[in-house]
Order: structure tokens, then C-alpha cells, then sequence
């Protein structure tokens, strides 16, 4: 039998407020060597007496999440208390939304193999984050309540993923637009968004939802990619094997590679939701709605689209370019710096090209490349004629990893490329003069030896020979040497 | 006269005419204290050398022209309520040795006011009672009768201000904490308006329905009090901006134009009603006609489901406002060998019955296949409870209803009953439930020389109204005057 998966994904994203949801302390990213609970009140500590008030700016942030994935937000939104005892959540609950989510009905289209498909969200809530578990070598454990009350945003989709690969361009391009809307830094190594994916399999073309198996807590998209390839393949093996598959929360095993079931009291949860009395129900008119919609930035399919009408770029090399925000602004950073009349096009190449593969060798994001003022200069050098792209490609390297502009490193090494007739004329004589065997062999038909013998008036000059006068020349003369 | 036994207006003019200092005051008060306090136990912390302090620091102030509005006026502070640098129990083991790093907005007020902390009173664990003898630490007795509770959960608070051992105090009011105890120890409790006084720092019963109030010696006393401690706290977003009127202003002594409504179902129920209650209630009726107002009779028909909401209510949101107390960060902690044993024997040994009866009830009310049928269903009630105060209030100003259906009971004498002990409540929770303001008066005594409340009920934000009919009742009155024989509990 033929199966197919059924894949809906929760994201929880932070929302990169200045403050936490609902304190005054700071939100800070987790850097790995913050000292522990140095940005906590009695608020976020979940002191007797205190009392949550509502942050308007993440508020804020989660509507223009919404808005740009197409939800509509209803004009109540109502916070619910979520219970559960966890020692790294200080009040007992998590303020959550149940009832009344800030976003709802919306949809993020995706690039598949057989074209655009839309995945449906159910809706997009907020609520407060926990603190973080530390389990010491001697068997007790710490909390650090530093991130205890920083503002998230889950998002969850409908089950409308069918594949690992729909699932890896859902969340790629939900995480492009997070970082689009500032909303997030994208930067997952910090922990900043977090996955949850519910696997279920049937028959293909069935259109029954089975029992389904919850991953938790997946930090990576590699986590998410492996851990949904592992449960979509034991899933269809059990029930190839005539067995069963039970609703049931599971763990990713990362250094195994498989997914075990997480058992515990920890999981066996009646959350009891009931609405927050200290906070009420939080009215959202449309007038606000409408202003954020309007102050609501490009978006990664609208900056694709117009980089297609107005660069003429391909919609393989767009895609490429508005992936990441920081890219594209890069692109259209050096599009605008430069002085010469390159081609955008060009432009493109040499970004998707070039600066990609030593962004990959450095192992360095787009903020580590030169730039985009110092790459406008080495493409007007290419362009103006003063080195060949050959050598550009060289210069780039070199300004990789030495920080060094363009001009600075063509006038130093002498890079410039020889474009004076007269020198190139001897040395094309030269060369021919020292081949007499290849000439005549090219001017009796051979003419794929043209450009052998290009290659070494090339390598004559170190390369430096304006590639387009060499060409000329070296023609000019094989011509002459025909007729006399 | 003793300076303890002033009340705040009149010891503000004493201090203001220099007739007598902050600290002569409050060391009157803190001796006051010593000699009762053995019997009475209204105090579970006193803070003597940081009144003192507080004291000198005011008599300076004033001297150089500060007239601040409780500037040397000492207070007592029920303990629930945060203060800052002073343990703040909540009456439970579990908050044994918790000293906050804040103070409740409430707090602040008082203090930025002037007003000087004496300590902390006795309360039910977590406000949870209507005796205080639910209290971790010992019962308070009433000053009346010392076999007698003082009413709860602010019987602390009440206490204090009836045995003269403070000139005001604060209390917190969730089913009738501030009102039952002022009407059994024969002092004036003023419940506000949800949102009128900010809850932060009030250790959280219910959230919905808790409010911080008053007691005082009389009701200009709570009037004084509630101007100080009223209005809008961006901390808290329950509170409501809206702002604060003159309450001094409201205290005209006259009734003419005032329509006073009298709800039948408030006299109407003989099988708990102590027949000198009804009675004197209906008395004061007659003496508030005799001043001017316009009586009328009104019925607010969903009264009997009080009770049974406010017993689904108040346990749901204390069982969630209580799952904090987790041993994780403050408080008690008993250590066990994992998580969930230390969690269980933190909680187990940490509350007391009445909050893990609360706790259990709450939880069931709202676990899931329950929340629809209980918690639900509990909030349209509670909707229908608001509608009845709503169209009643839309016929008269104020309310007049019985405090509590009896006068004091006896130490012990309901502790193994809780719906009994629920049921000295009934006549309070409606209030809390509409959210709306009342303050509960002397009216009488009954025949062992108990004192009877009365509440004046006012709509939402209606505090002026109810403060000039309960001012003016008082002043045709002499309840207020009578002070417990205090030859039976002076040292
Ligand atoms: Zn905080």
C-alpha cells in the first residue's frame, strides 16, 4: 500500500520586544553565558501579590505577524491561564491564550516541487515563556528565570503538510518572515523559535486523520526535518507490520536519531484553561488594526515579485536573493552604491555566485561578507574594464578574508588588467612567434586551438590582459599570418 | 481621653494644632498595644521601632509644613497585604518567613501619606474564612467577648481598630473579609468598588473578586482612608482610571432626595437569621426615613445563588493563584527526594485545611468535562447577580441589607462545619460578585451586648452615596460611640 504523511507544525517564536510580556525587565537573548536570573522582578518571579500588565508593543508585534499571514484578528483577544507545576514556571500557570486567540484563519503559501501551495493556520496566540531547567552534575537542579516571561507567539498550522520537504519550506519560509517583520531574530542557535510537529500517515488519497504522534520541543530545522522523516517511515513500517499507532507525545533523540515516547507525570496534563482575572479581556478596534497593517514592511513575496519586474532577475535567483531579509537588503544595498552600469542581473550573480561560496567557506553570514558599498566598487572595476572577472572573483576572496577594499588591493598587487594595444600586440607576436607548430596547425583548420593559444597570451600577462582586446588581436594576427 | 482611643480625624487635629506629636501618639498606641494585645492577639508582626522612626520622621516633616493626610496616624496592616522589609504571612506556614521587596500600592499610599505601620494582623490563611480562626498561627479574639471570633478574614484588622490597638487599619474584602468583621466587632468596614484600590501587592485570593478596604472608627475615619488609598494603578489592570472624588465632601449629614431600597431577601431567611439582626436592621430602616430619605422595597431575586457561585468562583481562581507556593523559590520548603514528593509535602505541610479544601474545590470545579457545567455556569449566574444590583440601582442610591445574619459566635463553635461557617457569609458575597462598593455600620447589640452591622450598598464607583448615608445614620446614632469594656482584656 501506498501512504502518505499528514504534518501540522506549532512554531513558537519569540517576539523581540524590549521588555518581557508582561514586567518591565528586559528581554534578553539567551547567550549562553548570561549570569542566571539577573533580569527578573517580582512580577516575572511570580511574587505573592504581583500582578501582570499586558506589553502593547508585543501585542502589537503579534498582530503584524498575523496580518502578514493573512489571519484575521478578532476585535476581543482574552488571556487564559494554563496550569500546570513545572519548577522552571514561577506562577503555577502560563498566561496563554485559549479562547479568543489575537489571530486566526490565515495561511502561508509555499514553494513545492509541483508548484505554490497554501498551508492553513489556525491561529497564531500569545503567551509568556518559561524559565530554564539546569540539571547539575550532582543530581540537583537550578532555575534560571531570565527568560521566564519573555513574549511568544505559537503559531500553529493546520495538518496540510504532506512531506519533510513541505514541512522544511513552511517553516524556512515562516522564520523569513518573522525576521522580515522584525519580529524575531531568526537566529536559531539562540533558541528563538521552536518547533512542534504532529505526524500522523494513511493511506494516499485517504482522507481520514489517524492517531497522531506530537514532537516536542525541536530547535533546529534540522531536528524538525529528521525527527518527521523518522516518524513518517516507523509510522508507515508499524502499520505495514499490522500494528497500531496510538496518539502519543514524543521526544527527538538527537544523537540516536529516533523519537521515543515521553512518559511522566509531567505530560499527562489537564491544563485546566480558564480565563486570566487579572487581565481583562483586551479590546482590539479596527482603526489599530489598520494602522499596523499599513506600517507593515515588504514581505518576502511581494520583494521576489519586485525583484522580478525590476531587475529582470529569474525567479530562481529571486528567490534565492529575498530568503533572508538581511540578503536582500544587502542586494539592493550594492544596487544602489554602485557607480558603474552593471547589470542587476550581474549584480545577482555575483551575490548568489561568488559571495554565497565564500559566505559558506568563511563560514560567515551575509553580515560577514564586505560590505555591500565594497562589493559595488569590485563589480564597477569588473564592469569598468579595470580587471577582468577573473580576477574580480580573485579580489573578492582576497577582500574576504582580509578585510580589504577592492581598489586597494587591485592598485596594490597591480591588478589591473592590460588594456594598452600596443604592449598586447608584441606579446601576441611573442606567443605566436613561439608556436609556430599550433599556428600552423589552427590556421590549417584546428580552430579549437584558438583558445589554447588565448590561454597563454593570458598566462603571459598573469592574467591581466583585458580578455576582449587579446581576443581581437590574437585573431587579427592568426588572419594575417593566413594571407601572408 | 487616651490618645489611643482618637480617632483619626481627631488626632489629625491634635497633631495639627501641635497639641500632641506623631510620637506621643504612637507610642500611646504601641503601649496600648502591649497591654491588650496578650488577650486580644490581633498582631502577628509589630514593627515598634520602626514606627517609632516613622513617628519622629513625621513630627519633622511637619515641622516643616508638611500636612500630609495621615501624617502620624498609625495604622495597622492586615497580612495579606505586602509591605515591604515586614513579613507578610498571608496567616500560612507556607508564607512563614516571606519578606517581600515591595510594598502593596495600598502601602505605598499609606505611607506616602504620612501614615505610620504598627505591624501586621491576623487573618485567615490566605483571607480563606469568616473567623480567623483559619489563621496558621493562633485565633484572634473579639474584643467584646473574648470566647467570641472576630470575624474574618480581616478579624485582625477589625479586632485592632475595636480594642483601640491602632487608629485605622486595612483589610481585604473577597466574600465579606472586611464587612463581617467590622459588624462583629462593632467598627466601620468599607468594601470599594472592583478597581477603585489597586490589588497589587494584595496577596491574591480571588482575583475577581478581591479588594482591598477599609476599617475605621467611624466613617469619616474610612472616608479619610479610602481617599488616601483610592485610585488608578497602571500595575494593576483591574484598576479603573477613573478619578477619585473629594469622599470628605460626600459626608453632608443630610438624606433629602436619597432613595434607600430595602431588598426583601435580605430578611428572609429565618433558619440562619438571628432575630435581633433583622430587628435592628429594620430599625435603622425607620431612623433613615426619619432623617429624610425615601425607603422603597426591592427584590434582588437571584440573592440565594450567591453562595453556591461564590463557593465555584473563589476556589477556581484560589486554586490557581495559590499553585505558586511551590517551594521553588520563597517560602516553605520541605526537601524530598524528588520533585513531586518535595512538592507534595511542601504544599501538604505548608497549607492548612481551609486551603486545601479550597485548593481541591477549585480544581475540580474547573478540570476538564467540569468547566462548562460548574465554572461556566457559575459566571452566567454571577451575570445574573450584577443584573439584579443593576436594575436596583437604577430605582435607588443605596442598599440596606443585614452585614451578617448573626453577631459574633463562639471560638470553635463552626470550625467543623464549613458550610456553616460559609453561611455567616451570605449576606456579603453578592457584592463581590457584582463588583460593587458597600460599608458595613453598627446598628445595635443584641442581648449579650454583641454588636449588629448593617450595610449601606452603593452601584459601582458609588462610594460618595454610600459614605453620606452611612455618615449621616451615624450621626443620628450613637453606636459608634460604645467601646468594648476593656477591664476584661487589659493586662
Ligand atoms: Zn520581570
Amino acid at each position: 500500500m501506498k501512504y502518505e504523511a499528514v504534518i501540522g507544525l506549532e512554531v513558537h517564536a519569540q517576539i523581540h520586544t524590549r521588555s518581557k510580556m508582561f514586567c518591565p525587565c528586559p528581554v534578553v537573548e539567551d547567550t549562553g553565558d548570561l549570569p542566571p536570573n539577573t533580569y527578573v522582578c517580582p512580577v516575572c518571579a511570580g511574587m505573592p501579590g504581583t500582578l501582570p500588565v499586558i506589553n502593547r508593543r508585543a501585542i502589537e508585534m503579534a498582530i503584524k505577524t498575523g496580518l502578514a499571514l493573512h489571519c484575521e484578528i478578532p476585535p476581543v483577544s482574552c488571556f487564559a491561564r494554563k496550569s500546570y507545576f513545572y519548577p522552571d514556571l514561577p506562577k503555577g500557570y502560563q498566561i496563554s491564550q485559549y479562547e479568543l486567540p489575537l489571530c486566526v484563519n490565515g495561511y502561508l503559501d509555499i514553494e513545492t516541487e509541483e508548484g505554490t501551495k497554501r498551508i492553513r493556520i489556525t491561529r497564531a496566540h500569545m503567551e509568556e515563556d518559561a524559565g530554564k531547567l539546569y540539571h547539575m552534575g550532582d543530581g540537583s537542579s537550578r532555575v534560571d528565570l531570565n527568560r521566564a516571561g519573555v513574549p511568544l507567539l505559537e503559531i500553529v498550522s493546520e495538518p496540510d503538510m504532506r512531506s519533510v520537504a513541505e514541512v522544511i519550506a513552511y517553516a524556512t519560509r515562516l522564520h523569513s518572515y518573522l525576521v522580515y517583520l522584525g519580529v524575531n531574530s531568526g537566529d536559531m542557535e539562540k533558541g528563538v523559535m521552536r518547533f512542534e510537529a504532529n505526524v500522523s500517515v494513511r493511506p494516499a488519497g485517504s482522507d481520514a486523520l489517524n492517531p497522531r504522534h506530537e514532537i516536542k520541543n525541536l530547535n533546529s530545522f534540522r531536528a524538525l526535518a529528521r525527527s518527521v522523516a523518522y516518524e513518517i517511515e516507523s509510522q508507515i513500517a508499524t502499520l505495514e507490520q499490522g500494528g497500531v499507532i496510538v496518539q502519543q507525545t514524543m521526544g527527538w533523540d538527537e544523537s540516536r536519531g529516533i523519537t521515543v515516547p515521553q512518559r511522566g507525570k509531567e505530560y499527562a496534563h489537564d491544563y485546566r484553561y480558564f480565563p486570566d482575572p487579572d487581565l481583562p479581556p483586551l479590546e482590539i478596534s479596527r482603526a489599530w488594526v489598520e494602522e499596523l497593517r499599513a506600517g507593515l514592511p515588504e514581505l518576502p513575496d511581494a520583494r521576489r515579485a519586485r525583484f522580478i519586474r525590476d531587475y529582470g532577475l529569474s525567479a530562481y535567483d529571486a528567490g534565492l536573493l529575498v530568503a533572508e531579509r538581511a540578503v536582500a537588503d544587502y542586494y539592493e544595498s550594492t544596487l544602489s552604491q554602485l557607480a558603474s552600469a552593471a547589470e542587476p542581473k550581474a549584480v545577482a550573480n555575483w551575490i548568489t555566485g561568488e559571495v554565497f561560496r565564500l559566505m559558506n567557506e568563511n563560514g560567515c553570514t551575509i553580515t560577514g561578507a564586505p560590505p555591500p558599498s565594497q562589493l559595488a566598487e569590485l563589480i564597477d572595476l569588473v564592469q569598468d574594464g579595470t580587471i577582468n572577472l577573473n580576477t574580480g572573483k580573485r579580489v573578492l576572496e582576497e577582500m574576504f578574508t582580509t578585510g580589504r577594499s577592492a581598489r586597494q588591493i587591485v592598485e596594490e598587487r597591480g591588478l589591473a588588467q592590460i588594456s594598452d594595444t600596443a604592449a598586447l600586440e608584441r606579446i601576441v607576436a611573442q606567443v605566436l612567434n613561439g608556436h609556430p607548430t599550433e599556428v600552423t596547425q589552427y590556421l590549417s583548420g584546428k580552430v579549437q586551438l584558438f583558445g589554447w593559444l588565448m590561454g597563454q597570451v593570458m598566462r603571459a600577462t598573469q592574467g591581466k590582459a583585458n580578455p576582449q582586446l587579446v581576443k581581437e588581436l590574437l585573431q587579427a594576427q592568426l588572419e594575417a599570418r593566413r594571407s601572408g | 481621653m487616651e490618645l489611643y482611643s482618637l480617632t483619626i480625624h481627631e488626632a489629625r487635629s491634635l497633631l495639627a494644632e501641635r497639641k500632641i506629636s506623631a510620637l506621643e501618639l504612637t507610642e500611646a498606641v504601641l503601649e496600648r498595644i502591649l497591654e491588650v494585645d496578650n488577650a486580644i492577639r490581633a498582631y502577628l508582626t509589630l514593627t515598634p521601632e520602626e514606627a517609632l522612626e516613622q513617628a519622629r520622621l513625621a513630627d519633622a516633616r511637619r515641622t516643616q509644613g508638611d500636612d500630609a493626610p495621615l501624617l502620624g496616624i498609625p495604622v495597622a496592616i492586615k497580612d495579606v497585604i505586602c509591605t515591604a522589609g515586614i513579613p507578610t504571612t498571608a496567616g500560612s506556614r507556607i508564607l512563614e518567613n516571606f519578606i517581600p521587596p515591595y510594598d502593596a500600592t495600598a502601602v505605598a499610599h499609606l505611607k506616602a501619606a504620612g501614615a505610620i505601620i504598627l505591624g501586621k494582623t491576623n487573618t485567615d490563611e490566605f483571607a480563606m474564612g469568616s473567623s480567623t480562626e483559619n489563621s496558621a498561627f493562633f485565633a484572634t479574639r473579639n474584643p467584646w467577648d473574648l470566647e467570641r471570633v472576630p470575624g474574618g478574614s480581616s478579624g485582625g484588622s477589625a479586632a485592632a481598630v475595636a480594642a483601640d490597638e491602632c487608629l485605622g487599619a486595612l483589610g481585604s474584602d473577597t466574600g465579606g473579609s472586611v464587612r463581617q468583621p467590622a459588624s462583629f466587632c462593632g467598627v466601620v468596614g468599607l468594601k470599594p468598588t472592583y478597581g477603585r484600590v489597586s490589588r497589587y501587592g494584595l496577596i491574591a485570593f480571588a482575583s475577581s473578586l478581591d479588594q482591598i478596604g477599609v476599617l475605621a472608627k467611624d466613617v469619616t475615619d474610612a472616608a479619610i482612608l479610602l481617599q488616601v488609598i483610592a485610585g488608578y494603578d497602571p500595575r494593576d489592570s483591574t484598576s479603573v482610571n477613573l478619578p477619585v472624588p473629594d469622599y470628605m465632601a460626600a459626608l453632608t449629614g443630610g438624606l433629602h432626595g436619597v432613595t434607600v431600597g430595602v431588598p426583601k431577601e435580605y430578611f428572609a431567611a429565618p433558619e440562619v437569621m438571628q432575630p435581633e439582626v433583622t430587628a435592628a436592621v429594620q430599625a435603622a430602616v425607620g431612623v433613615l426615613a426619619d432623617l429624610g430619605a425615601r425607603i422603597l422595597d426591592i427584590s434582588l431575586p437571584h440573592t440565594e445563588y450567591a453562595l453556591p457561585v461564590y463557593y465555584l468562583i473563589a476556589p477556581a481562581e484560589a486554586s490557581a493563584n495559590l499553585a505558586r507556593y511551590d517551594g521553588v523559590r520563597y517560602g516553605l520548603r520541605v526537601e524530598r527526594g524528588d520533585l513531586i514528593e518535595t512538592y507534595n509535602a511542601t504544599r501538604g505541610q505548608g497549607f492548612g485545611p481551609e486551603g486545601k479544601r479550597r485548593i481541591m474545590l477549585g480544581t475540580y470545579a474547573w478540570s476538564a468535562g467540569y468547566y462548562d457545567a460548574y465554572y461556566l455556569k457559575a459566571q452566567k449566574v454571577r451575570t445574573l447577580i450584577r443584573a439584579d444590583f443593576d436594575a436596583a440601582f437604577g430605582q435607588v442610591d443605596v442598599i440596606i441589607a443585614p452585614t451578617a445574619p448573626t453577631t459574633a459566635f463562639r471560638i470553635g463553635e463552626k470550625v467543623a462545619d464549613p458550610l456553616q461557617m460559609y453561611l455567616s457569609d451570605i449576606f456579603t458575597l453578592s457584592m463581590n460578585l457584582a463588583g460593587i462598593c458597600g460599608v458595613s455600620i453598627p446598628c445595635g447589640f443584641d442581648h449579650d451586648g454583641l454588636p449588629i452591622g448593617m450595610q449601606v450598598l452603593g452601584p459601582a464607583f458609588g462610594e460618595e452615596q454610600v459614605l453620606r448615608v452611612a455618615y449621616a445614620y451615624e450621626q443620628a446614632t450613637e453606636w459608634h460611640l460604645r467601646k468594648p469594656d476593656d477591664g476584661r482584656f487589659r493586662k
